[in-house]
């Protein structure tokens, strides 16, 4: 039986030229997006309040790139505060003592539980709760001491508001990484004799990287857009100098379009690097990215040429 | 001669559960001892506590002579450090039923980890001794695969070859073979059976009564937190003298399975 099954497939192989399925729903919705596109566009184009040779005028304009250069540097140590707490905060809370996982605990909560901008704020507002700051034993002599307001700086205040509020969330993520590993893995390293911090650092934390990259990046992006936010205690970044800026000229159109793209544009490559990180921490994992359908296909149900590599 | 293994009065419990009931057996060197059972009789528990992944509560576990996981001073017990349970368990093996490779390295870097990392081996040396274990079980050619690459039997066979690698004094398995596709076992079981040639000691948790019956020295027959029959494997498998066992063997033998 089998046999007379095989030789007639093997004969008479008639490969499969069906008619496919038309998605007309697909192309109403695309004809109506391609409609409100074309309105968008020439409005953005043609709006004169846009002055989009202003927009080019300022793009390069020193102050801006001083700002954003100060963005950057807020961005990055931030991030550095932010994933050095996090895993920090991540390894006290995961650990056995319940003082310390208590403390880490209660870091994370008063620091998600309360608005950025009001963590800024009191950073920056730090004399008015204790005015001079010192070193000393606890309960008893103060060695040295300082002025508060000498000693928090606007650029000390931001990195502490956005790089501690930053490690809090941080701290979840790493731990929700940690917790991702198979305990088999924790037993495989202590079988094999190696201590608790080895099998951290050599075992769990490499395998926990690949949870933990993605939403990191997103936090990035997230950060470097929120730097905006230490505007309201007057520390000198991209959108305080576009808003210096239109203060004093009234060009304030052409300048949030200019902050608006050179955020975008920031993000953007952030996004290209983050990609590429996630590729190189996924080394292990059996998992061949799904081959995407084209562009083409996927509007008109079919595709050209696709009949050679689909198939067979 | 001190016995590799020597358990004594073994008590485990876990919350109100008592697991194991007061094991008593020994495992000298150069012996294969099975351990074999139904499911929840704590022969795996019993496995685990060897090499103190699991703490006992009562009785007296000894390897190599030395107290597992406590040092005595008189009457008195103190538990180990972390550090001195590490250096314990360096010279015992175990092989898991899950594999438990390390996925984010190759094959050929997970054997080299442990003697790297904690004998503090030179990486070269740490690479060719890496490198012939992976020969002796038969993947010369996978040591750049990672473990998602491999089969449920190449990976138990490097997972063994990880252990060997520290070299061991004694090695554990915890059913070895459970979780492989029937034709893959009989690779794991070949590269156990040419270990037990070699001379190495061995406490095997196995469902393969074939196995136990050609490799063992030594069968115990667990059920319900005790050692219901302990002997040489013709007499436990061949002709086991207790109710329960026979009804295990037979329900284990039956070909229909």
């Amino acid at each position: 039986m089998s046999e007379t099954h095989e030789d007639t497939a093997v004969a008479e192989r008639v490969d499969i030229r069906a008619v496919p399925v038309r998605h007309y729903g697909r192309w109403v919705a695309g004809a109506i997006i391609v409609l409100l596109a074309a309105i968008v566009v020439h409005s953005v184009v043609t709006n004169r309040a846009m002055q989009w040779g202003l927009v080019g005028d300022y793009l390069f304009n020193d102050r801006v790139l001083r700002g954003l250069q100060n963005t950057l540097v807020l961005t990055a140590i931030s991030m550095v505060i932010g994933v050095v707490g996090g895993v920090l905060l991540a390894v006290m809370r995961l650990s056995p003592n319940p003082l310390t996982s208590g403390a880490a605990g209660l870091y994370i909560w008063l620091f998600r539980g309360t608005p950025l901008i009001t963590q800024l704020i009191i950073w920056n507002y730090l004399a008015q709760f204790y005015p001079r700051l010192g070193i000393g034993i606890p309960f008893g002599p103060t060695f040295v001491s300082a002025d508060t307001n000498a000693l928090i700086s606007p650029l000390l205040a931001a990195l502490l508001g956005l790089g501690l509020n930053e490690a809090a969330y941080m701290a979840e993520i790493v731990r929700g990484g940690i917790m991702s590993v198979d305990q088999g893995q924790l037993e495989a390293a202590s079988a094999l004799g190696m201590s608790r911090g080895r099998t951290l650092r050599r075992i769990i934390l490499p395998q926990a990287m690949r949870v933990i990259i993605p939403p990191t990046g997103n936090e990035t992006i997230a950060m470097l857009k929120t730097t905006s936010l230490v505007t309201v205690i007057a520390y000198f970044e991209l959108m305080n100098a576009v808003q210096q800026i239109y203060a004093q000229n009234y060009r304030i159109a052409p300048l949030l379009i200019v902050a608006a793209l050179w955020y975008l544009f920031l993000t953007s490559i952030l996004t290209l690097i983050q990609m590429v990180i996630e590729k190189r921490f996924s080394r292990g994992a059996a998992r061949p990215a799904a081959r995407q359908k084209t562009w083409g296909s996927r509007m008109l149900g079919f595709s050209f040429g696709a009949r050679e590599q689909g198939m067979t | 001669m001190t016995p590799v293994v020597l358990a004594q009065a073994i008590h485990k419990r876990f919350g109100r559960l008592e697991v194991l009931k007061g094991i008593d057996f020994e495992v000298r060197p150069r012996e294969v001892a099975c351990l074999i059972g139904p499911s929840g009789s704590g022969k795996s528990t019993l496995l685990r506590c060897i090499n103190h992944l699991e703490k006992i509560d009562a009785g007296r576990l000894y390897v190599d002579g030395r107290l597992v996981g406590y040092r005595q001073r008189g009457e008195k017990l103190y538990e180990l450090r972390e550090r001195e349970i590490a250096a314990q368990r360096k010279d015992i093996g175990m092989v898991f039923q899950r594999f438990n490779l390390f996925p984010h390295m190759t094959a050929l870097e997970n054997v080299m980890e442990a003697p790297v990392q904690v004998r503090r081996e030179n990486r070269q040396a740490a690479r060719d001794r890496a490198r012939e274990l992976l020969d002796q079980v038969g993947l010369a050619d996978k040591e750049n695969a990672y473990p998602a690459q491999l089969s449920g039997g190449q990976q138990q066979r490097v997972a063994i070859a990880r252990a060997l690698a520290m070299r061991p004094k004694l090695m554990l398995f915890d059913e070895p073979t459970s979780a492989l596709d029937p034709e893959l076992v009989g690779d794991v079981l070949g590269v156990m059976r040419r270990l037990a040639d070699d001379g190495m000691t061995m406490v095997v948790v196995t469902h393969e009564m074939q196995f136990a019956r050609e490799v063992a020295d030594k069968v115990l027959f667990m059920d319900g937190g005790v050692v219901v029959e302990e002997g040489d494997p013709e007499e436990v498998i061949g002709h086991p003298k207790h109710e329960r066992t026979r009804a295990f063997l037979a329900r284990v033998l039956s070909p229909n399975d």
